[in-house]
């Protein structure tokens, strides 16, 4: 893979993740999101081995996967700023973006609940006569989720052509993963007979790499594979943290953890011109989306309930005339 | 008087019943840390023995605490949202609720399940939105919905002390109320009877959780049109007939207003006893979320589909009207 690409896609996610939080703070952005800063080779190695044609499915701390899988900065931007011009018109928000046109079947606001998901649709194209996989992504306080093990069996049983990637950032929230987790991640794949590996997840172009070949696998009908990639939040859990001091991480801690930085990583491969030109174009594209997300019209209350049925049912109102 | 927050009530209500009763434990997420506000303190009080942060696995240590609660411990269990008790359904409606009378007698139950920040969250979206107690009490599990610091003192330790499975919700929109308290008086209060905020004559609003403080408001506004009777049921179930009946007895006329969806919430069953045992001079309305809601994630749709001041009332003009 280009390393130009994954670091563009890197910085990309950094920059967009950077804004994001300003808006948070200034309140254009509602709710708060979790950040992604730190893992974001991890999205874009994995992508990066998918085609547009793939599906993965995301986490509460979802927009790396989704941008790293293709989805517009711009209307990512006004999704998350509760716009009608939004990924999802503004009914999702951050924990839940989506473009099902670009395979991304959405963020999630319910831990380990997308494995099962994308196994499923990853069966589906297959039974399809197609050739797709699926990636879910999850962190590493998912694996002590019924579901997402009740996932890793049924994948393993039917060969299903899955990804699983675990971003190991060592903690759940507050709960390190030596409190949360016994044993350990990959021994869970290797009980359901699937080729587990660890990576480092602060590369992208280890993370491709290892990404590349479960998805090769994948697709030759070879089953379901599991990459726990380790890395590191550098940011809060989600914006609340900003305000809240939790006492969990050490300063030395989170500057060990923040002093292998991927952007450092994949920008080291590049010349000075071509890194800065990728990087000028990233400010002027996340401008755009700022200012996009912030003009563009907010949803008519009256239409609260468009979209709950697929068919179109109208759900009774609260309040009788 | 100190000034309590309803947060700061339920943190002291733990630490109180910690002290009270070994047998008390508490698990959760972040719970040591103490994310949600509810725990803080604990772990440094009564250590990790008693005060255990349980990785992602809730419907393991939902019913881990069954089967502690049946050896004899009273689990707290505190969810750090409110789309946990779907996940957690079966082992509280179909293991802990039917355990009692499945043995015929032989055990009971004692856990207290503990939701601080149901219902919407301001701009958390779909997932994160509901406040299903309605859910809850039409399986028949005692659910609780404090509207006031020591309401939330006072059902929080009941909770603790009953012995069979409880849940108690305690809405978004009311973790930041405050009121002026005196410890002695935070006693514990009595699942299954209400209570009248505000004294009325013409219409009696049923307002649960945080609705309350939009009724108690409302009947402010409201006042030299209409003598608003505020009753809070504060257990959605079991329900306190007798003090609903007692203030329809006295207006004739009834609103709620139940920050669930319509179809089957505790609002309808509300509106059914009424209109089947109590004498009612006008149809009663409710104010509900729609059917079937989901929160969408844009602050003015979140807000469009809960029940609003407005929406209240209009519902009570039209009760006065007819
Ligand atoms: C099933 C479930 N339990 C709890 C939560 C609340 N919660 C949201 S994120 C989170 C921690 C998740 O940790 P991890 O899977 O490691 O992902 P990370 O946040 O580190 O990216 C928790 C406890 C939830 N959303 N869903
Ligand atoms: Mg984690």
């Amino acid at each position: 893979m280009n390393p130009l690409e994954l670091y563009r896609v890197v910085r990309l996610i950094r920059r967009f993740e950077e804004r994001a939080i300003e808006l948070v703070r200034s309140g254009e952005i509602v709710g708060g999101i979790h950040p992604y800063i730190g893992q974001e080779a991890i999205a874009a190695g994995v992508c990066g081995a998918l085609r547009t044609d793939d599906i993965i499915t995301s986490t509460h701390r979802g927009h790396g996967h989704v941008l790293a899988k293709g989805a517009d900065p711009v209307r990512m931007m006004a999704e998350l700023a509760g716009r009608v011009t939004g990924l999802n018109k503004g009914r999702g928000g951050s924990m839940h973006a989506a473009d099902f046109g670009l395979g991304i079947f959405g963020a999630n606001g319910i831990v380990g609940a997308g494995g099962a998901i994308a196994a499923g649709a990853a069966w589906a194209r297959r039974y399809q006569g197609g050739d797709q996989v699926a990636v879910s992504f999850f962190g590493d306080g998912a694996v002590s989720q019924g579901v997402l093990l009740e996932a890793f069996n049924l994948a393993g049983l039917w060969n299903v052509p899955v990804i699983f990637v675990c971003e190991n950032n060592g903690y759940a929230t507050t709960m390190p993963v030596e409190g949360g987790v016994a044993g350990t991640i990959l021994g869970r794949g290797e009980a359901f007979g699937m080729p587990s590996v660890q990576v480092d997840g602060m590369d992208p172009a280890v993370v491709y790499e290892a990404a590349a070949e479960a998805v090769a696998r994948a697709r030759a009908g070879e089953g379901p594979s599991l990459i726990e990639c380790m890395t590191y939040r550098f940011d809060a859990h989600h914006t609340f943290e900003h305000k809240a001091r939790l006492n969990y991480r050490s300063e030395e801690e989170l500057a060990t953890g923040r002093s292998r930085d991927p952007l450092d990583i994949a920008g080291a491969r590049l010349s000075t011109e071509d890194r800065e030109a990728a990087d000028a174009a990233i400010e002027e594209l996340l401008a755009e989306a700022v200012r996009f997300a912030c003009a563009s019209p907010k949803p008519d209350p009256a239409d609260a309930m468009d979209h709950l049925y697929a068919t179109g049912l109208r759900a009774r109102t609260g309040a009788s005339a | 008087m100190p000034r309590l927050s309803y947060l700061k009530a339920l943190n002291r209500c733990l630490g109180d019943e910690m002290a009270r009763d070994e047998n008390v434990v508490v698990m959760g997420e972040d719970i040591g840390v103490g994310v949600a506000g509810v725990t803080t303190g604990m772990l440094d009080r009564y250590g990790a023995r008693r005060v255990i942060d349980m990785p992602l696995s809730e419907q393991a240590f939902t019913s881990f605490a069954t089967g502690a609660a049946m050896a004899g411990l009273r689990p707290v269990i505190e969810f750090q949202i409110p789309s946990l008790l779907f996940l957690t359904f079966e082992q509280i409606a179909n293991q802990a609720h039917k355990f009692a009378l499945m043995t015929g007698g032989q055990t009971s139950v004692p856990v207290t399940y503990l939701v601080p920040g149901s219902g919407s969250r301001t701009g958390w979206a779909g997932q994160h939105s509901d406040h299903p107690y309605g859910l809850f009490a039409h399986v028949g599990v005692k659910t609780l919905v404090p509207a006031t610091p020591s309401d939330a003192y006072g059902l929080f330790a009941s909770a603790i002390r009953d012995d069979d499975p409880v849940v108690i919700f305690a809405p978004a929109g009311a973790l930041g109320v405050r009121a002026d308290v005196d410890y002695a008086d935070l006693q514990p209060v009595p699942i299954g009877v209400g209570t009248v905020h505000r004294p009325g004559t013409d219409v009696t609003v049923v307002a649960i959780g945080h609705l309350v403080q939009t009724a108690l408001a409302v009947a402010e506004e409201l006042a030299s049109e209409v003598s608003i009777e505020v009753f809070d049921p504060r257990s959605v179930y079991p329900f306190d007939w007798e003090g609903l009946a007692a203030s329809v007895a006295r207006t004739g006329r009834l609103v709620v207003v139940d920050d669930s969806n319509r179809s089957c919430g505790i609002g309808a069953e509300i509106l059914a006893t009424a209109a089947e045992e109590m004498r009612l001079a006008a149809p009663p309305k409710r104010v509900t979320r729609p059917d079937g809601a989901v929160l969408p994630f844009a602050l003015e749709l979140d807000q469009a589909v809960q029940p609003s001041k407005d929406q209240l009332v209009t519902a009570i003009r039209a009760v006065m009207k007819s």
